[in-house]
C-alpha cells in the first residue's frame, strides 16, 4: 500500500514550468527523500501534496483520498513542518499545541500535549511564548505540532535547516523513532545529504521540475560512481539540462 | 459537526490567547470607538445647547449614529484584522494545510469579530449614558435588528477585503483599515439621504447602512419603527453577503491555483 500516489503531475507559473509530469509513490512506513537544487520543484510538489496549490495536470492520491475532491479527509491524517512557516509567536508553546490539537480534532488533548512535551523535552518550555524560543527549541515545537495528530503521512521541508549538529541529530532520531513506532510514511525535502542518507530508504532527484533519477541512496551512489550522496547531488546538478 | 465546531473553537481559542495576554490590544479595541464618541458627543452637546427638543433629538441621533456605525466598522475590522494576524505571524501556511475548511475559518473569524466588537463598544456605550444621558439600549428590541444588520454589513465588507488579500497579498492590507471608512459618506450615518446630490442617492440606497440609519432616526425622532427600512437593509445585506461569499470563494480557489496562498504574506 502507498500513502502517496502521484501520477503525471505538472504545475506552471506563467511561462515557468515548476513541476513537469512527475510520477512517484511513497509507500506506507517508508521515508522518501525529495532532493534537488533551489527551484527544482520540491516546494511546489509538497504544496500540491498538501492541497494548498492546485496542479495544472495529473492526480494526487493521499492515504486513499483524491486530493482534488476529498482533500480535507486526507489533511486530517497528515501533517507538515517547515522552518519557513511559523507558529504564532505570542502564544505559549502549550497554547500553540492546543490550537492545533483542536484543529486536528485530537482526542484527549491534554494527555497528548503532555506526551509530546515529554518526548521532545518541552516541559520547561510549555509556558514560554513561541517567539522567545531559540531556533532549536522552535524546531522541536514545530515537530511536536507536526506529530500532534499522530499523522499517517508527514511532509517535512528541510526540518533541520539552521540547526546545530546536536539538535539536528536529536530531530532525526525523533523522526526515525516516530516512523518505526507508527508505521507512518515520511516525505522529506532536504539539502542535507547526510540526513537523507541516514533517514531515507529511497530518494527522488528533481531538476527543472522533473524527477531525473530515483533509487536507494546506495544505488544512486553506485550508479554515479561517487563516494556519497552529496557528490551524486552535485553531479546531477551540474549535468546538462537534458539529463 | 462536532469536529467542525472544535476546529472553529481552535481558531477562536488562538485569538482569545492572543488578547488575554495583551492589554494594549484590548485597549486598542475600545480606543477609537471611545474617542469617536467623545468628539461627536461633545460636538452634539455644543450644537443642541439650550435648543428645542428637535435639536436634542438630532443630538441623540448623532451619538446613536456614532455608536452604531462603529458596530459595522468594528465588525469588519474584527474579521480582517484577525485574518491579518495569521499573515503577520506567518501562520497561514499551517492553517491552510490543516483540516480547517474555509467556511470554518470564516465562522471562527466572525466569532472573534463579535467578541472584538462587544469589547470595543461597551465602554463607549456606557460613557454615552454617563456623559450625554444617551442610552443606546433604550432603543429596545429594534436595537437588536440594527446591530444584526450592521454586523452583517461589516462581515460582507470583510469577506471582500479578505478576497482582495487573496488576490493582492499583504499589499492590500491598508484596505482592512480604510474600506469601511470610505463608505461612510454614502452610509448616511448622520444625515438623511436627501442631503446627498441626486446622482449619489441611488448609490447610497444600495448600501444597507442608509436604511439602517434612516430607521434609527425614525425611532429617535418620532418613536416609530419603520419595518420596511429594516427589510430593505436585511435584503440588501443578503444580496451583498451572497456576492461577497461568491467573490471570497472564487478568489480562494484562484489563490490555490496561482500559488498566492503560499506567498500571501510577502
Amino acid at each position: 500500500m502507498s500513502a502517496v500516489i502521484v501520477r503525471d503531475l505538472s504545475k506552471c507559473f506563467g511561462a515557468v514550468t515548476a513541476v513537469d509530469r512527475i510520477s512517484f509513490t511513497v509507500p506506507n512506513g517508508a521515508t522518501i527523500g525529495l532532493l534537488g537544487g533551489n527551484g527544482a520543484g520540491k516546494t511546489t510538489t509538497i504544496s500540491m501534496l498538501l492541497g494548498i496549490l492546485v496542479p495544472d495536470q495529473g492526480s494526487i492520491e493521499v492515504l486513499g483520498h483524491d486530493m482534488a475532491h476529498d482533500r480535507f479527509a486526507a489533511l486530517a491524517r497528515m501533517n507538515y513542518s517547515s522552518p519557513y512557516v511559523a507558529l504564532p509567536m505570542r502564544l505559549t508553546v502549550a497554547e500553540n499545541l492546543a490550537v492545533y490539537g483542536h484543529l486536528y480534532n485530537v482526542p484527549d488533548l491534554s494527555t497528548r500535549i503532555s506526551d509530546l512535551a515529554h518526548e521532545f523535552d518541552l516541559k520547561s518550555l510549555l509556558d514560554r511564548r513561541a517567539g522567545a524560543l531559540s531556533a532549536g527549541q522552535k524546531t522541536r515545537v514545530a515537530l511536536a505540532k507536526a506529530l500532534i495528530n499522530r499523522p499517517d503521512l508527514l511532509l517535512l521541508d528541510e526540518p533541520t535547516a539552521s540547526l546545530d549538529p546536536d539538535t539536528a541529530d536529536y530531530v532525526r532520531s525523533r523522526l526515525e523513532a516516530y516512523r518505526a513506532e507508527s508505521g507512518a510514511a515520511i516525505l522529506l525535502a532536504s539539502h542535507n545529504m547526510s540526513e537523507v542518507e541516514r533517514l531515507c530508504s529511497r530518494v527522488l532527484m528533481m531538476k527543472h521540475g522533473k524527477i531525473v533519477d530515483r533509487g536507494t541512496p546506495d544505488a544512486l551512489i553506485a550508479r554515479y560512481g561517487r563516494d556519497d550522496l552529496e557528490q551524486v547531488f552535485v553531479a546531477i546538478a551540474r549535468a546538462a539540462t537534458s539529463a | 459537526m462536532k469536529a467542525s465546531l472544535r476546529r472553529i473553537w481552535g481558531l477562536v481559542y488562538r485569538h482569545l490567547c492572543l488578547y488575554r495576554r495583551s492589554w494594549p490590544r484590548i485597549v486598542e479595541l475600545a480606543y477609537w470607538p471611545t474617542l469617536e464618541l467623545l468628539i461627536w458627543g461633545f460636538t452634539a452637546q455644543f450644537v443642541v445647547h439650550g435648543q428645542a427638543s428637535v435639536a436634542l433629538k438630532a443630538g441623540g441621533a448623532l451619538i446613536g449614529g456614532v455608536l452604531l456605525w462603529e458596530v459595522a466598522l468594528r465588525a469588519q475590522m474584527g474579521v480582517t484584522i484577525s485574518f491579518l494576524e495569521e499573515i503577520w505571524s506567518r501562520n497561514l501556511g499551517h492553517i491552510f494545510v490543516s483540516p480547517l475548511r474555509p467556511s470554518e475559518l470564516v465562522a471562527a473569524l466572525l466569532c472573534v469579530s463579535v467578541m472584538r466588537t462587544m469589547i470595543g463598544l461597551a465602554p463607549a456605550a456606557l460613557l454615552a449614558v454617563f456623559l450625554y444621558a444617551f442610552n443606546i439600549f433604550s432603543l429596545g428590541l429594534p436595537l437588536l435588528l440594527l446591530l444584526l444588520n450592521l454586523m452583517l454589513m461589516g462581515w460582507w465588507m470583510s469577506l471582500g477585503v479578505i478576497a482582495l488579500l487573496f488576490r493582492y497579498g499583504a499589499s492590500a492590507e491598508a484596505l482592512a483599515w480604510t474600506l469601511a471608512f470610505g463608505i461612510t459618506p454614502l452610509a448616511c450615518v448622520f444625515y438623511p439621504v436627501a442631503v446627498l446630490p441626486g446622482w449619489l442617492r441611488p448609490i447610497a440606497k444600495i448600501i444597507p447602512a442608509e436604511h439602517i440609519f434612516s430607521a434609527m432616526r425614525e425611532i429617535l425622532y418620532i418613536n416609530q419603527i419603520n419595518w420596511a427600512q429594516f427589510l430593505w437593509a436585511l435584503g440588501l445585506n443578503g444580496i451583498w453577503m451572497l456576492a461577497a461569499i461568491g467573490i471570497f470563494s472564487l478568489q480562494f480557489r484562484a489563490a490555490r491555483t496561482s500559488g498566492a496562498l503560499i506567498s500571501i504574506g510577502e
